[in-house]
This record gives structure tokens, sequence and C-alpha cells, in this order.
């Protein structure tokens, strides 16, 4: 099978007018700022969130990916950086998009209220390669610590990316390529 | 017959190497397989991902980097020949030594941290490793190494079958786990079950056989057929590449056995990514 490669270049702060035209199962190609977190950065985002303080990241329109990088060689921007499994921010994600997040990328399937959530507030859910972070990183132009130092891997960055590779796996409408593109070739 | 001596440094320095060569080369068995995947994939979003997981092998190798940024729990098997003495330290010593500075200069991502509850801070060192000893006859050490992911780890499994459960409910046991599992362990995966023993032996057997390089069936014809058996159903699963839908969801399967108590029948599934490093050096 000859594969044709139709990619959408979109970029970052996500815009309502974009987000609604992107349908589970495009290929898109991100450029703009966005910003990592995993679970402990997550954690700590909610418990400011809850105590009414100001976020260190400005959530508004912004993405958020779901990864944590090697450490640079010298004169790298940035390690390997893949994605890591989504589920684990589940819990925490529908207050980040309530307080104006808009898009993440990671990998694996969401929660049922993280979809009612991506709905409600108009998100989408991108997905990129498990385990091809070295591909990744050459998406990455630069990255600066923002917060949460002592995290290690697991601090607050921001990415500037060119190029981003990702695929829309869940849209703003809720359709969502997990099971859509199981069932169309799923046997048993 | 005497002992045999091997340095410490010398030890620790075989090591070193295994563990950064194993993060940053894929197996060539696994390269070829994903190669060979791409011809009998169906999903065309599916054959676009199975390249991009060669071009990331490709950088990867080339550039010296990891393949995949989870560089894992450092985890070792050693069978070391009991005529083997270890001059300068012990090999534990040489293992965690090898590992600290692997990761450190290697520029390799630390995972580990302190306490599992109560201190979740990273070690920075990726200390400590998980190791499996096993004394063998003679004068060498074998060392076996692979990085294992957290995504793959998390979403492994461990039953105990009542005896006389058939290979049906074994079978039904794995698709529910990878159906389960979906995107999370980064298929396309590649599986290791261990069958028998018990408890904590299932688990080292499933382990184990993830070092088996691809295509390669168990010696015993029944176990082999059963693995052949599974890995069709598991392709039959409709998950695909990173779970997006597609007919390659596993690259190969492999069962590992062992004689079980009379009232047991362990089986426990240890996934792995598509990313599958593993190393052995012989000394």
């Amino acid at each position: 099978m000859v594969y044709m490669e139709k990619i959408i270049k979109i970029s970052t702060p996500l815009l309502d007018d974009v987000i609604k035209e992107l349908k589970a199962g495009d290929e898109v190609y991100i450029s703009g700022k966005i910003y990592t977190a995993r679970d402990m950065a997550h954690s700590r985002l909610i418990d400011l969130i809850q105590k009414g303080e100001k976020l260190p990241i400005d959530l508004k329109g912004n993405v958020i990916y779901y990864a944590g990088p090697t450490p640079p060689k010298e004169g790298q921007v940035i390690g390997s950086i893949g994605p890591t499994t989504s589920g684990r921010m589940d819990p925490f994600a529908p207050k980040l998009l309530n307080a104006g997040l808009k898009g993440m990328i990671g990998k694996g399937n969401r929660s049922k209220e993280v979809i009612e959530s991506i709905i409600k507030n108009r998100g989408i859910y991108f997905v990129t390669i498990g385990g091809a972070g070295a591909l990744i990183s050459k998406s990455i132009k630069s990255s600066k610590i923002i917060c949460y130092e002592d995290l290690g891997t697991e601090a607050i960055r921001e990415l500037v990316v060119e190029d981003f590779p990702a695929i829309v796996a869940i849209d703003s409408l809720g359709n969502n390529l997990y099971e859509i593109g199981i069932d169309r070739y799923r046997k048993i | 017959m005497k002992d045999r001596i091997i340095l410490f440094n010398e030890l620790k320095n075989k090591i070193y190497e295994l563990i950064l060569k194993t993060s940053y080369d894929l197996p060539s068995d696994v390269y070829i397989a994903i190669e060979e995947s791409i011809k009998k994939e169906e999903s065309s979003l599916g054959i676009s991902i199975l390249h991009k997981l060669l071009k990331n092998a490709d950088i990867a190798k080339s550039e010296k980097m990891p393949i995949c940024q989870d560089t894992g729990t450092a985890v070792f098997f050693i069978e070391m020949g009991e005529k083997v003495k270890i001059k300068g330290g012990s090999i534990k010593d040489a293992i965690f030594e090898a590992t600290k500075d692997a990761y450190d200069k290697g520029y390799l991502r630390k995972s580990m941290v302190k306490d599992p509850i109560f201190d979740r801070t990273n070690t920075n060192t990726n200390l400590p490793p998980i190791i499996h000893f096993d004394i063998i006859e003679g004068e060498k050490i074998k060392i076996k190494f692979a990085p294992k992911g957290g995504g793959a780890e998390n979403m492994s499994s461990l039953k105990m079958f009542k005896p006389l459960d058939t290979e049906e409910a074994i079978t039904n046991f794995v698709v529910d786990t990878v159906l389960k599992a979906g995107g999370n362990p980064c298929p396309p995966i590649i599986i290791g079950i261990g069958i028998g023993g018990n408890f904590e032996e299932s688990a080292i057997l499933a382990k184990k056989a993830l070092f088996r390089k691809i295509g390669e069936r168990n010696s015993n014809p029944k176990y082999a057929k059963l693995e052949e058996k599974i890995k069709n159903a598991v392709n039959n699963t409709g998950i695909g590449p990173q779970g997006l839908g597609g007919r390659i969801t596993c690259l190969d399967l492999f069962i590992e056995y062992f004689p079980c108590h009379i009232a047991s029948l362990p089986v426990a599934i240890n996934l792995n990514c598509h990313a599958a490093r593993h190393g052995e050096i012989e000394i």
C-alpha cells in the first residue's frame, strides 16, 4: 500500500476555529510554544488551582506535552523526548482544561471524564509516537525550565517546537481514534 | 580446576559499555521485524508510524542518543560461573558503579525514586538496578541487560490459574491484557510469558522470555505452537501500531515454562515496547 502523506500545519496557542476543523485521525505538525508536565508537576499545578493561586504557566489556549526528556549532550537543545502514558494524568486533566488549557499531547487512551471535558471545553488530544524520542527531539528548537527544577526530568519546560509530529486522537467533538481505529481492524 | 580471576575494573567497564550500546542501538532482529511488519500492515497511519520507528532507530544509532527517553529501570540477569573470582570488588558493586556512571555520562534519563510511597524523590543516579543472580558451572560470566521502561511494564499482568484451566483460558488472558493495555505499552509490542513455577518464578520467566530473538520459537513444539496461536490472536485485536488501529499489534511472543505445584498454574505476562532494548555479553 502506498502511503500518501497529508499533514496539517497548526500553531500554538490553539484557536477554537483551528481546533474545530481537526478530526480524529488527522496527522498534524505543531509549531510554537508547548509545555512539558508529568505526574508530579500536574499534582503541584492542581494544588495551586485549589488554593486559588497564580499558575507558573499561562494555560489559556496552550498545550501540555506529557514528557520527561533525557539530558542534552553538549550542543544539543534537548535529549530524547517521546510521550509518556497520558492516562496517569487523567485525574488532573479536566481541572486544567477548565482553567483554559486547550491541547494535550501524550500516548494512550483517555478516561470518560477527560473526553467529556474535552467536548465541554472544546479542547483536543493529540498523540505522538511513543518510543520515537530521538526523532521527536529534532522538532524541538529551544527548551528552558520554567519551574519545579527539583523534579529533574519531570520539571515544567517551555519548548519551542517546529513541525512537531502528532496525530489527532480525540477531537473536540469527542471522536476517539483509539475506538474508531481499533474497531476498523479488530477480528476477534 | 583453578579459579579464574576477573579484574573489577575490566568487569565494570564492560557493563558500562553494554548499558550504553543497549540504550542507543535497537537490536537488529527488532529493526528487521519492524521493516517486515510494514509489508503486512494494512493501516496507512500504522505504516507511517512504523516508518518513523525505523527513522528513530537510525537517528539514535548514528547520533548515540537514547532510542527512547525512558531509559528504564536497569535490569540485569547474571549467570556467574562457579570458578570465577572478581579481584578488587564484588560483581554487585561493579553493576552499581557501571549503572551510575553510564546513566550519568551517557546522558540517559534517571527514572528511579527513593521510596515507592513515602518519598518519591528521584535518586538522580538511576540506582538501584534490579539484579537476578544465578550460579552456573564453569569459568565465565554471562551478563544480560535490559533497560525496562515504565509504559509497558505498567501494563504487565500476573494471574494464578486453576491447575486444569486450558490454553484457551491463557490465550484469553493474554488477549485481554493486550486489549486493556491499548496504546500505553507503545505497540507493536513484544510479549514475554512465564507459565508455571510459582508466583515470582512465573514473572521472572516472563521477563527472561523478552531476551529471545524475534522469530526464535520455544524448543518444545507444543509451546512453539502455543506461541504462534496466541500471537495470531493478539494480532487480530486490531490495536495496531501505537494502539491507533491496524494489523501489527505484536512483533513476537515468547513463552518460557517451568514445572509447578499440583495446585497451581501461574501465568505472568510481561509486555515490552517496540523499543525492545536488550543486550548481553559473556566474559
